[in-house]
């Protein structure tokens, strides 16, 4: 059967406003302006930093622990090697781990030529090998992260958006492991529930906000040379200079999983929804509502 | 279903576009004039502020423990021009760094009256732009007791090194550095790495170490070093060889 055009699907009641099996959608204010312009400066912060931040990487890329380069043994390293055949292969080293990354990391094609690079050319800012560039936006881009994150931290201190919605209550902890099931099943609180956040989620947030954001910015620091000169005992907190560019990059990663699991959370519980909510503040909920003529 | 698909489709388009847009978009403004340049305010912002948060505080040194098993060099490792190959033949024996400029006392000094100077040795972390880091002791005389013998004119601003080497592009290296790190305690002119006379590798007879700044600032293969009022009208006028490529003239960070 041929599906009809989207034009000729007859037009359904609205289901927006109109109470059909005891239920009823209203529209709540839920993120305040101030949130969201913050939410999508960070966005494109993050966005922006870690692909500037892969381009600098790719200058070198390879990690060590320590105050210097061990090059004889870095913990991780993307690199390229001729293989038997002559051609080139990406080879990603973890450890003493060596795992052919052809393709995505180690070599991947540049205008269709494959090419000695760590991450791809897709993946970085700019595309080519170009680390003067991608040391520019990524420190412009550094400083905006920054105040963003500043001014976030300050509304919601301000705000009690902190204090309210993003630390764990004492009965959020105990219910910790039904929202772990609840996560695992892919179940999301709906209805008036769904408006607070649950308790991984403001774990998430809190870990993402200070331990992610706080730390990649403060070994972003311990990386300056200058800065090193009065935050020497960050440097050494962390094991060394080369030790702070591991923790900058794994912390980065850190990022990356969670946008890769916030994406997800946020399609599964609703793409539009949450989408509107977040650009004009409007959340749907959907409430069980008595019907009097069932009395 | 239907909508699923289209969901997904939609997803699926967005991420692509944004990817694209956001990769492209960004090319795209590195290619432009004015980009770069909004861009690399951020610099003079990050200046600025460490300098505010930093002042003269000294970089860290190290112990001899630390001292990695060999210095990495990069850039130029073997400069070819005829008057570098002259004096490397002979041992760097008729070695003359020129200090000139605006300068009350341009000065010629062999290694042997660099030496006869007060020396300071230390051992630092070098870090490369590319983010790497090396660790060695470095022996040699504060770029300040050269300035005080040449004494500056009111008139100076920059401490401009012209090098022996020239890179690929036919261009001789050549770097800058304001006062506040010229006469830092830690900048020295030096012409021994770890006890020996400095390899011809890492920038033999004499190198700059800049020590809280990144690799590309701490010329090798000094030949002369020039006190400027601006350094605009020198070569491609960023103050420094890989300046001239883009790369940022505080180096910092």
């Amino acid at each position: 059967m041929a599906s009809l055009p989207e034009e000729a699907i007859p037009a359904q009641p609205a289901a927006v406003d109109m109470p059909s099996s005891g239920t009823v959608r209203r529209m709540i204010y839920r993120h305040t302006l101030p949130l969201r312009i913050m939410h999508w400066i960070n966005a494109v912060c993050l966005l922006i930093l870690l692909g500037s931040g892969l381009q600098i990487f790719n200058a070198h890329p390879a990690l060590y622990w320590g105050q210097r380069s061990h090059f004889e043994r870095p913990w991780l390293s993307l690199h390229a090697q001729r293989g038997p055949d002559g051609q080139l292969r990406g080879v990603t080293q973890i450890g003493s781990r060596r795992f052919d990354t052809t393709g995505w990391f180690g070599v991947s094609k540049v205008a269709g030529q494959p090419m000695a690079r760590g991450f791809p050319a897709w993946a970085t800012i700019p595309g080519p090998q170009w680390l003067a560039m991608g040391r520019a936006w990524h420190f412009f881009f550094a400083w905006i992260f920054v105040i963003n994150g500043v001014c976030f931290v300050a509304y919601a201190l301000w705000t009690r958006h902190l204090t309210r919605d993003l630390i764990p209550t004492r009965a959020d902890w105990r219910g910790i492991g039904r929202s772990i099931i609840e996560h695992a099943l892919l179940k999301h609180p709906k209805g008036e529930a769904a408006l607070r956040y649950n308790v991984l989620q403001r774990i998430a947030y809190l870990v993402v906000i200070f331990v992610f954001g706080g730390g990649v910015v403060l070994m972003g620091l311990a990386m300056s040379p200058r800065m090193d000169s009065v935050l020497g005992w960050l440097v050494d907190a962390v094991g060394g200079r080369q030790s702070a560019r591991s923790i900058h990059f794994l912390f980065a990663m850190g990022f990356v999983a969670f946008f890769l699991i916030h994406i997800f959370e946020v399609i599964v519980t609703g793409l539009g929804n949450n989408l509107r909510s977040i650009i004009t503040g409007r959340y749907a909920i959907t409430t069980e509502v008595r019907d009097e003529a069932d009395q | 279903m239907k909508l699923i698909n289209r969901r997904r489709r939609f997803l699926r388009n967005t991420l692509a576009l944004t990817g694209a847009a956001l990769v492209g978009g960004c090319d795209r403004l590195s290619e432009t004039d004015w980009a770069p340049k909004v861009l690399d305010s951020a610099t003079t912002l990050s200046h600025a502020a460490q300098r505010v948060l930093s002042r003269n505080a000294m970089a860290r040194e190290y112990t001899e423990a630390d001292i990695s098993p060999v210095f990495r060099p990069n850039g130029s490792t073997d400069p070819q021009s005829s008057a570098y190959r002259t004096l490397a033949a002979n041992g760097f024996r008729d070695y003359r760094l020129e200090v000139g400029g605006l300068v009350a006392h341009p000065l010629s000094l062999s290694l042997d009256a660099l030496r006869a100077l007060p020396g300071r040795t230390q051992i630092t972390r070098h870090d490369c732009v590319e983010g790497w880091s090396v660790i060695g002791q470095w022996t040699g005389v504060q770029l300040s007791r050269v300035l005080d013998l040449a004494r500056p004119v009111a008139a100076a601003r920059f401490v401009v090194f012209r090098c022996f080497d020239v890179m690929d592009d036919g261009n001789e290296y050549y770097e800058s550095l304001g006062f506040d790190d010229a006469y830092h305690p830690q900048t020295i002119l030096a012409w021994a790495l770890n006890g020996q006379p400095v390899p011809i590798p890492n920038g033999a007879p004499l190198r700059l170490r800049v020590e809280r700044q990144l690799g590309y600032k701490m010329a090798k293969y000094l030949r002369r070093i020039e006190l400027v009022s601006t350094f605009g009208d020198i070569e491609g006028g960023k103050g420094g060889y890989w300046e001239d490529q883009g790369y940022q003239w505080y180096a910092g960070i």
